[in-house]
């Protein structure tokens, strides 16, 4: 049956139980390929694209624009051109006769902790089992949920752990500095309290910077690097997007900010704006971002460059083209043996925007790593 | 943000909160310390739906009952607001508000006007509105609309525990008087709430879903009707924005003007009589600054022009109905 493929809803995030079919891309009898987008599936939280996941014909579409599905449930097949419609035929009444929908309260899958680290709550969510361990570590305004299109797939065969920095999500709001030795220490500390020696780091933006960070200050704990839209290489960055974001407190003020994240604008739906804004008010938020930008910035520019640390472990680079918050063009003149990764349709969130390639360069990266 | 705690549960964190944050804040009301000072078991009360229990052990010096005396608690509130504390009263139901009229409408409301904003009332009462518990007409009104009425006042009603703990939180904090409006028939009510203090700004409606056909504008327990009602229509194909008013003074009338720009059809849900109402004002306020965006009358769906009635056949036919909003869209996308 390798030549057939079912392509289902996917889960996005802890708190997804259903999608509801927004839009197909390919219509039957067209021809697609691996990692095509195929179809539009939105959650409550978010919306994005159901990639192909294998060459061949799109023979049926076997969901509507409109179903609401529960997760798993099929949307349509994939199959080579010889392969007989009895037999897809065969195949979806098959699927369907065995397809039981996951609830979403008895589902039992992994769900965020907290640990205290240095006297400060973290949360964070492990997932999956391996001798590989993989930390992601979310920019600046982020939190764990950042990489729900991430942490699932890369934790086939690894452990993955996600954490809220300190000041962001649910972990402690209090921030002494607001600068990246706090934000590293407290990386080191939870690493420390999970037990982990070292770990393949993965960092977004403010995230990326924390890693290069350790990496420096302590480069036993640090296996390989995945710099994703990094700070911490140029000075340039767009400082009227985090004085804005730190300032925001409508859904007015927040969206147009948000929209700067993405190349895509759909992905700015109002349940995205609205779990920001949640973040946004709680009691401690203004003043650890604040004093996050008068730590990292001065003058409108990244204080802190890291771009020696590059070099000296296995490193690399992954960029939205369309970043407006960071220029992708700092990633120019790093050494010769960093892989950088231009991803033409995706803007700052690149993770998020193009996950199944970053999820693909992040594991045959770390498959490489000795 | 997996943590789920009831409407009740969340009026009570946010008391607890911002009385381990600040030791100016100190709740009383009939009842708020089950009874202290009388023989028999501490704590056994909290208020008359138990919203305050669990406070007086934690801070027995700042949780007092008081006698049944609204007019004297309320203004004993309102005098140590002008002194410098920040009360939480419970007046137990809106409909008793009568009795200390004076102290809040014309003591709290004009303070700081009348004493050239040197003085400043930071008081909060916080009551309970609407029907639907079968108690009658005077502990069933929804009287939001009276305090709207009066400068100097703010009037809050939440829809959800994450608004009623957020607002509340925001209230107590606010410099001016507050009527913080609890609907009795949602503090059961389950939903997510952080565990992390956080402050709603007022004048900030919460658009709790989109739509391009028409827009329903309502607050407090009506939400969750007009929210039902849209889930059906949106079968049927219409698409409603639902607007959650949150605070109905100051009253966010970009949001509700912005929406009707883009529907042009309007229906206003509101559990009080018709007259001089929230529904009125909105409506005359949406005919005079987005007439040329209608393209249907403004619809209202309120209560009939009635005290709430006994009989609970009467009364579940008194409070507007998923069936009633449905009918009033209907009628807006129906015309012309």
């Amino acid at each position: 049956m390798s030549d057939i493929h079912a392509v289902t809803v996917p889960k996005w995030g802890l708190s997804m139980d259903k999608g509801v079919v927004a839009a197909w891309h390919k219509q039957p009898g067209d021809p697609v390929r691996k990692g095509e987008d195929l179809v539009d599936v939105e959650s409550d939280k978010i919306a994005n694209a159901v990639e192909c996941p294998a060459d061949g014909i799109l023979r049926r579409h076997v969901a509507v624009v409109g179903d609401v599905l529960p997760i798993g449930a099929l949307l349509g097949i994939i199959a080579d051109a010889e392969v007989p419609d009895a037999k897809i035929d065969a195949l979806v009444a098959e699927f369907h006769a065995n397809f039981k929908p996951i609830e979403a309260a008895a589902d039992g899958g992994p769900q965020p902790q907290v640990i205290q680290v240095g006297g400060k709550r973290v949360r964070y969510l492990a997932m999956g089992e391996g001798t590989d361990a993989l930390l992601l570590l979310h920019g600046f305004g982020g939190d764990l949920n950042n990489w729900l299109f991430n942490q699932e797939p890369l934790a086939q065969g690894r452990r993955v752990y996600a954490l809220d920095l300190p000041g962001h999500g649910e972990s402690d709001k209090r921030l002494e500095t607001g600068g990246l030795e706090e934000y590293a220490a407290c990386v080191k500390g939870f690493m420390d309290a999970v037990d982990l020696r070292a770990a393949h780091l993965v960092g977004h933006s403010m995230g990326a910077a924390v890693a290069l960070r350790i990496a420096v200050d302590a480069p036993a704990r640090v296996r390989s690097l995945t710099l994703v839209c990094p700070a911490g290489l140029g000075a340039e960055i767009n400082i009227d997007y985090l004085r804005g974001f730190a300032a925001a407190n409508s859904r007015n003020q927040l969206k147009p900010l948000l929209a700067q994240l993405f190349a895509d604008q759909a992905l700015v739906n109002r349940q995205l704006v609205d779990d920001v804004l949640k973040y946004k008010r709680l009691e401690g938020v203004t003043e650890a971002l604040n004093r996050t930008i008068s730590a990292q910035f001065e003058g409108g520019q990244q204080r802190t460059l890291l771009r020696d640390a590059v070099g000296r472990c296995p490193a690399q680079v992954i960029w939205g083209a369309k970043d407006q918050i960071i220029p992708p063009q700092q990633a120019q003149g790093l050494p010769a043996t960093v892989p950088v990764h231009r991803i033409a349709s995706a803007g700052h969130m690149a993770h998020m925007e193009a996950a199944s390639e970053v999820n693909r360069l992040i594991a045959s990266f770390i498959a490489g790593v000795p | 943000m997996a943590r789920q705690i009831s409407y009740q549960q969340a009026i009570n964190e946010a008391l607890r909160q911002e009385m381990e944050r600040d030791p100016t804040v100190l709740v009383m009301g009939e009842d708020n310390a089950g009874g202290e000072g009388s023989p028999g078991e501490r704590d056994a009360w909290g208020g008359v739906l138990g919203v305050t229990k669990g406070l007086y052990p934690q801070f027995p010096d700042r949780v007092l009952d008081t006698p049944i005396s609204e007019s004297g608690f309320i203004g004993a509130a309102i005098g140590a607001a002008a002194a410098g504390m920040r009360p939480v009263a419970e007046l137990m139901f809106i409909d008793f508000m009568g009795v200390c009229f004076d102290q809040i409408f014309n003591q709290a409301a004009k303070f700081k006007y009348m004493f050239g904003g040197k003085a400043l009332t930071p008081v909060v009462i916080r009551t309970m509105v609407g029907a639907g518990l079968r108690a009658a007409g005077q502990h069933s009104q929804m009287l939001v609309n009276i305090f709207t009425h009066i400068p100097g006042l703010k009037v809050v009603c939440p829809a959800t525990p994450y608004d009623a703990k957020g607002l509340l939180i925001q209230s107590i904090r606010d410099n001016d008087p507050v009527i913080f409006c609890e609907h009795k028939m949602l503090y059961g009510l389950q939903g997510d709430v952080p565990e992390e203090s956080y402050a709603i700004p007022f004048g900030e409606a919460n658009v709790v879903r989109d739509g391009k056909d028409v827009t329903i504008v309502t607050f407090g327990r009506m939400v969750h009707l007009s929210n039902e009602a849209a889930a059906t229509l949106a079968n049927s194909g219409i698409q409603c924005e639902v607007i959650d008013l949150r605070t109905t003074s100051p009253l966010d009338v970009d949001t509700v003007l912005e929406s009707v720009g883009k529907t042009g059809r309007v229906v206003v849900v509101d559990e009080s009589n018709p007259r001089c109402s929230i529904a009125t004002d909105i409506s005359a306020l949406i005919a005079q600054k987005a007439f040329g965006d209608l393209k249907a009358p403004i619809e209202m769906v309120t209560a009939p022009h009635t005290p709430v009635p006994f009989a609970d056949s009467l009364e579940d036919l008194y409070i507007p109905s998923p069936a009633k909003i449905r009918a009033a869209v209907q009628y807006v996308v129906d015309y012309r």
